[in-house]
């Protein structure tokens, strides 16, 4: 390469900050909620994390060897897309599922389009709904299991009307997901990433914030059940770990707070008024469709040129 | 007859309305939940569109410029409500289960974009086999897809189930599924170059990623010239370096034969 002349357009500062910084920034802050997954759902749930991330890796280096395309599994970004997507696998899942999920994610959502930074919905929560929709026994509510035994998730509970144990909650004493079932090992990874500042807290507080007006208007209006409903589900990992990932959110920051609003909204309606308990992955990918033209509406005004005038 | 087959040919393979064309996508879509009704949907709108294809073409000298349109309609409106009774005498159940596509053939675009291209330019025999050829592609698109779509999503092959209910991605059975099969066997025709209309005079490229910079966003792109640079440096290299071997080679010998004559 030395031989070559490097004429290139701006930017010209770089930063240092590579891809494998960020991205094991990511799965660092994960760690606590997988540790206490694996505490809570035993081994199984281990082997479905290990599962999942050999299958996204080896999609992604099948794939590109196939298409004589540089190999970047060294990156880690189907890393934390294998990551993501085992912690939203129900504990009780067969193996092939999660492997189908990390094919589906890698190679029909991420390298169809262009591979990393090309994807125009994030991988894992595209794969989430495909086996949602596919499969939908085994990863819906008779999946989640607690200490063995088949129990609705505190959302279905509330959806029925009933009331649920908050402090249960909080800690993750509860049937869920792999990942989203302890609050405070989510909010743990959460300041990480928040003082590391690899996300900035505009997606996640808008969108919480967004969604708690929502419940307390239309949903009962009552603390303790706007509370139950921020801390029940994969709302809390998906506002942090989901919704910011860097190619499918917006880069403005006027339009990352409209970003996480539509979030709030969206995910308000569907859990509120969809026949489903929950709705975070939904909203997330429906939001992430629409982040081209968040951007452009609110594109910043160059330095040097005149606003807009009203 | 030269002409007819060739209008099969192009029809089937050439101008594939499915396939190629990319036309007739809301039955394409909508109609390959299984492989009967994919079948029966494409053999249904061939009926229709070689019927229109003559009678369009018999009537092309009669029918003025300025109301065709409306012309073809009735004529194809006329033979899809002869069809729909037809099958609903003698199978309802492909009727029951394809709806309300049949009667939506009368605005399918193959068969007005078949009268308008071809049919009211050409006689009637050649307008024929057009139909035929035309409807055998859109069949054989639709029962394709079809096919892949039922083995799996419903894990069976023409209603026949071999796949056990745990293991069927029932996906494949909706809308999503649908583009997802499209997509890939589109994909697929593309790649082995069947030679039709939208590949034969594709632009060659060395590039990894196909080399239409027209429609790349970027970033992917710096990196595939990067290590198409280096392995062309690389391969440079490479060729002066046997170059210079075989130089040195052929100078040894020289010099030894040298050798030998002066000795």
């Amino acid at each position: 390469m030395g031989k070559l002349l490097n004429v290139s357009s701006s930017p010209h500062a770089r930063s240092n900050v590579l891809t494998q910084n960020l991205m094991g920034d990511v799965v660092i802050a994960m760690i606590p909620a997988t540790v206490y997954g694996v505490y809570q759902f035993g081994l199984k749930a281990l082997l479905i994390i290990l599962v999942t991330v050999a299958s996204c890796l080896l999609s992604e280096y099948v794939y590109e060897s196939l298409m004589g395309k540089p190999i970047t599994i060294m990156d880690g970004s189907a890393l934390v897309t294998g990551m993501i997507l085992a912690l939203n696998m129900p504990p009780e899942i067969p193996l092939w599922i999660p492997f189908l999920g990390g094919v589906f994610a890698i190679i029909v959502v991420k390298q169809l389009y262009g591979g990393l930074g090309q994807n125009f919905m994030n991988p894992a929560l595209a794969a989430r709904c495909f086996l949602l929709i596919s499969f939908a026994g085994f990863m819906s509510n008779s999946a989640f299991t607690l200490d063995g035994v088949s129990t609705p998730t505190p959302l279905a509970v509330m959806k029925a009307g009933k009331e649920v144990d908050l402090a249960a909650m909080v800690i993750g004493k509860i049937p869920g997901t792999i990942g989203e079932v302890s609050v405070i090992a989510l909010l743990i990874g959460a300041a990480y990433l928040l003082i590391k500042k690899v996300i900035s807290w505009r997606i996640p507080v808008t969108y919480l914030v967004t969604f708690a007006v929502f419940v307390l208007i239309f949903g009962k209006h009552d603390f303790g059940y706007v509370m139950a409903q921020l801390c029940g589900g994969g709302l809390i990992f998906g506002a942090f770990f989901m919704a910011t990932d860097y190619v499918t959110s917006p880069i403005t920051p006027k339009g990352q707070i409209v970003f996480g609003v539509l979030l709030g909204i969206l995910t308000g309606v569907f859990r509120l008024f969809g026949g489903a308990p929950e709705g975070v992955s939904y909203a997330i990918i429906i939001s992430n469709l629409l982040v081209p033209l968040i951007e452009k509406v609110t594109l910043p005004v160059a330095f040097g040129k005149e606003g807009k005038k009203a | 007859m030269n002409k007819c087959t060739e209008r099969l040919y192009n029809g089937i393979i050439k101008e594939n309305p499915t396939f190629v064309l990319m036309l007739g996508m809301c039955p394409t879509l909508a109609t390959t939940t299984t492989a009967i009704n994919g079948l029966g949907m494409g053999l249904t709108t061939t009926a229709v569109l070689i019927f229109s294809n003559i009678i369009i073409s018999s009537l092309r000298k009669i029918i003025p410029d300025r109301v065709r349109i409306p012309a073809y309609i009735v004529i194809v409106a006329s033979l899809v409500t002869i069809v729909q009774l037809l099958l609903k005498a003698f199978i309802p159940s492909l009727d029951k289960s394809l709806g309300i596509f049949i009667p939506l053939i009368v605005v399918n675009c193959i068969i007005l974009g078949r009268a308008e291209a071809y049919a009211a330019k050409n006689g009637p025999l050649e307008s024929a086999f057009d139909g035929i050829g035309m409807g055998l592609g859109f069949t054989v698109g639709l029962t394709a897809i079809a096919v892949f779509r039922e083995i799996l999503g419903a894990g069976a092959v023409f209603g026949f189930e071999f796949i056990p209910e745990d293991f069927r991605i029932s996906i494949f059975g909706l809308a999503p599924g649908a583009f997802f099969v499209l997509a890939g066997l589109t994909a697929l025709q593309n790649k082995f170059k069947m030679p039709c209309a939208t590949n034969k005079s594709a632009p060659e490229s060395v590039l990894a990623c196909g080399g239409n910079c027209m429609t790349c966003t970027g970033s992917a792109c710096m990196a595939n010239h990067a290590t198409l640079e280096t392995r062309r440096l690389q391969a440079q290299e490479d060729a002066l370096a046997a170059k210079k071997a075989a130089l040195a080679e052929q100078q040894k010998e020289l010099s030894a034969k040298l050798d030998k004559k002066e000795n």
